[in-house]
C-alpha cells in the first residue's frame, strides 16, 4: 500500500491560511456587528450565518458562477490577469473563507458582546483611541472566543466537501484535499488508505473537540472570577 | 480662573435633562440628588461618553458646542474619570492597569509622579498582583489612582464609593480628602449621599429630576431650609475654623470658629491649622438664657434667622453665629419646644452644641 500524503498537507494548508484569512476579514465583522446600531446589522448577520444552513453544493454552485469566466468576479479577476479562479488552490480558499464564516464570526462576535461597553469607556477616559481600543481591550479581553473561533473555523475547513467538490474538482496538489482523496479511495475500493485518511481524521476531530471543551471550561472560570471581582 | 462651563439638554422619552451650571477649578463640586436625577448622564456628557445638546467648556477651551459643531471624543478631553464600580482591566496587573492611561498621555503633560499616586492611595503592596484578588476598596483605589495617572484637568467621580461596605467606604474617604488637599485637579463628584457630600464638598450643585435645583458654597447650600439636604435626618451643617490650643491635662482641642469657640477631643493638629467641622442639627439644642452647669461645653450666641418643619413633631431652625460671616448652624427641635421658648425669627439666642466632628 502507497500512502499518498500530499491531500494531507494541501488540506493542512488550506486550512492555515483560510483561518488566518478569516481572523482577518471575520474579527472585524464580527467586531462591527458587536457596536453597531445599524438597521443593517441583522441582514450582516444572516448573511454571515447562511453557509450554515445552505447545502454546500448550493454555496459551491453559486461561487462557481460568480467566480467562472462568464461570472462578474471571474471576468474581474481575468482582467486584472489573474485568471480565473475555480479549480485552483486560490479558489478554494475563496470558497473556504466563506464557507467557513460562521464557524469564525458568531464565537467572536459573543465573545466581544460579553465585554460588555464598560470596559471600553474606562479605556476612552484614559485616552485610549477608538482602534487603540479595539487592540489593547477588546482583542485580549475576547482572545478565548477568538481562540475557539479559530480552532472551530480550522476544523470545519479541514472536513469541508461539498464545496470544494463544486468549485475545486479533484486535481492532485491543487484541490485535492483530504476528504475528497478519501473519496477517492473509496471509490477505487481502496480501503485500507481510506481507513488510515478516515481514522486520522476521527483523531483530528477528537482532539480538536477535546481542546473546545477545555477551553470552554477554562473560560467559564474566568468567567466567574470576573463575575466575583 | 480654571472654571467649568457646562450646559445640556437631552430628551428620552420619560427622562429629560436639562441642566447649566458653573464650578470653579479647585476643589470638590459635588452634584448631588436621587438616583435618576441626571447626575450621572451630566457626568457621561462632560466626559463625551454620551452626547446630549449644549456646551461643555473647561478653562476656556471647548469640547463640546453645538452652535460651532465642536464635539471632542472622549480619548481627546484632558479628564480622568472614576466609575461606580472600579472596573479594572481583568487581562492585566494592577501596575499594568495603572500605566494604561499614564502612557497614552505624552511625557511632557504627566504632571503626577507615579510613586507619588501609588503611596498617596496606599497601593504599593499590590502593584504586581491580579486585579481579580483585590478587596473592593483596594480596587477602587487603584482605579482612582489609573485616573488621576493621566493628569487630567479634571477628575469625574461617578458615586465611587457606592458599590462598597461600610467598611471599605470608611477605608477609602481619607484617601479621597487627601486627594483633596494633595493635588490641585478640579472634581466633579456624583453622589446621592448626604454624608459624603458634606465630608468632601466644597460646592453642591443640587440636582432634582433632570433639573439643577440650585447651586453654591457647600456652607450655604447645605444649611438652606428649602433644600431637601436640610430635610435629611442627617442634616448638618459646616463650620470653618482654626485650632486655637490643646489642654494637655483632659486630651481636648479648643476651635476658634466665627463668634465662638469650640471644644471637642483632641485632634492630631497642629494649633493654627485651618479644620472644617461638622455639626448635626440633632446635636444642636437651643437655650434662650445663657445656660449653667451643663455638661455641654459648647454654647455659642446666636440669633435665629428661620424656621421649617420638617414633620408634625419636629421643625429646624437655622441659626448664625455672632461673628463674621456669621456662618449658619441648624438645630432640629420639636414643635412644642419652639412653642414653649417662643422662638421668633431675629431672636438671640444661645445654640448648645453637643457633638461636633473633624472633616478635613
Amino acid at each position: 500500500m502507497t500512502l499518498d500524503l500530499a491531500p494531507l498537507w494541501l488540506t493542512l494548508k488550506l486550512a492555515s491560511l483560510t483561518t488566518a484569512l478569516l481572523l482577518v476579514v471575520g474579527t472585524p465583522i464580527a467586531w462591527w456587528l458587536s457596536q453597531t446600531r445599524s438597521r443593517m446589522k441583522q441582514v450582516v448577520a444572516t448573511l454571515v450565518a447562511l453557509p450554515l444552513v445552505l447545502p454546500p453544493t448550493v454555496l459551491g454552485f453559486y461561487l462557481l458562477l460568480l467566480l467562472g469566466p462568464a461570472g462578474p468576479i471571474g471576468k474581474l479577476t481575468d482582467a486584472l490577469g489573474l485568471g480565473t479562479l475555480p479549480f485552483t488552490f486560490a479558489g478554494l480558499v475563496v470558497g473556504s473563507v466563506i464557507y467557513s464564516m460562521p464557524f469564525l464570526v458568531q464565537p467572536v462576535h459573543n465573545a466581544f458582546e460579553a465585554i460588555g461597553s464598560r470596559p471600553l469607556e474606562v479605556a476612552a477616559t484614559l485616552r485610549a483611541s477608538p482602534l487603540n481600543r479595539f487592540f489593547s481591550v477588546a482583542v485580549p479581553l475576547a482572545l478565548p472566543g477568538l481562540l475557539s473561533g479559530a480552532i472551530l473555523a480550522f476544523a470545519h475547513t479541514v472536513g469541508e466537501f461539498g464545496v470544494i467538490l463544486m468549485i475545486g474538482g479533484n486535481i492532485p496538489g491543487e484541490t485535492k484535499v483530504l476528504s475528497i482523496a478519501i473519496y477517492d479511495h473509496v471509490e477505487s475500493l481502496e480501503w485500507t488508505q481510506a481507513h488510515w485518511l478516515a481514522g486520522g481524521m476521527v483523531l483530528f476531530s477528537f482532539l480538536v473537540v477535546l481542546s473546545m471543551n477545555l477551553l470552554g471550561q477554562r473560560m467559564r472560570q474566568i468567567g466567574q472570577d470576573r463575575v466575583s471581582t | 480662573m480654571i472654571e467649568l462651563d457646562v450646559a445640556f439638554r437631552l430628551d428620552r422619552g420619560n427622562f429629560t435633562l436639562d441642566a447649566a451650571f458653573t464650578a470653579p477649578g479647585i476643589g470638590i463640586t459635588a452634584l448631588f440628588g436621587r438616583s435618576g436625577c441626571g447626575k450621572t448622564s451630566i457626568l457621561r456628557c462632560v466626559a463625551g461618553l454620551e452626547r446630549a445638546s449644549g456646551h461643555c467648556r473647561l478653562d476656556g477651551e471647548t469640547w463640546q458646542d453645538d452652535a460651532e459643531d465642536i464635539f471632542l471624543e472622549t480619548h481627546r478631553r484632558p479628564i480622568g474619570y472614576v466609575f461606580q464600580e472600579a472596573s479594572l482591566f481583568s487581562h492585566l496587573s494592577v501596575r499594568r492597569n495603572l500605566q494604561y492611561g499614564m502612557r497614552r498621555v505624552p511625557a511632557t503633560e504627566r504632571q503626577i509622579d507615579f510613586d507619588e499616586v501609588v503611596d498617596l492611595l496606599g497601593i504599593r503592596a499590590h502593584l504586581d498582583r491580579n486585579p481579580s484578588g483585590l478587596s473592593g476598596g483596594e480596587r477602587q483605589r487603584v482605579s482612582i489612582a489609573r485616573a488621576l495617572l493621566t493628569s487630567p484637568r479634571l477628575l469625574l467621580m461617578d458615586e465611587p464609593l457606592s458599590a462598597l461596605d461600610h467598611t471599605s467606604k470608611q477605608d477609602i474617604l481619607p484617601y479621597l480628602e487627601r486627594l483633596h488637599d494633595n493635588l490641585r485637579i478640579p472634581v466633579l463628584y456624583v453622589s446621592h449621599s448626604p454624608d459624603e457630600v458634606a465630608r468632601l464638598a466644597d460646592r453642591i450643585v443640587l440636582m432634582r429630576e433632570g433639573q439643577v435645583q440650585a447651586v453654591g458654597p457647600a456652607i450655604e447650600i447645605l444649611s438652606r431650609l428649602d433644600l431637601p439636604l436640610a430635610q435629611d435626618t442627617e442634616a448638618s451643617a459646616l463650620v470653618e475654623g482654626h485650632v486655637r490650643d490643646h489642654d494637655d491635662a483632659y486630651e481636648l482641642s479648643r476651635i476658634e470658629i466665627p463668634g465662638g469657640t469650640l471644644t471637642m477631643g483632641r485632634l492630631d493638629r497642629a494649633s493654627g491649622d485651618r479644620v472644617r467641622l461638622r455639626i448635626h442639627a440633632r446635636d444642636v439644642s437651643i437655650a434662650v438664657g445663657e445656660p449653667e452647669r451643663s455638661s455641654i461645653l459648647n454654647v455659642l450666641p446666636a440669633r435665629v434667622l428661620e424656621m421649617h418643619e420638617i414633620d408634625r413633631s419636629h421643625l429646624l431652625v437655622k441659626l448664625c453665629t455672632a461673628g463674621e460671616p456669621h456662618p449658619p448652624l441648624l438645630a432640629r427641635i420639636t414643635r412644642y419646644s419652639r412653642d414653649r421658648l417662643k422662638l421668633e425669627p431675629g431672636q438671640e439666642v444661645f445654640a448648645q452644641v453637643k457633638a461636633v466632628a473633624l472633616m478635613d
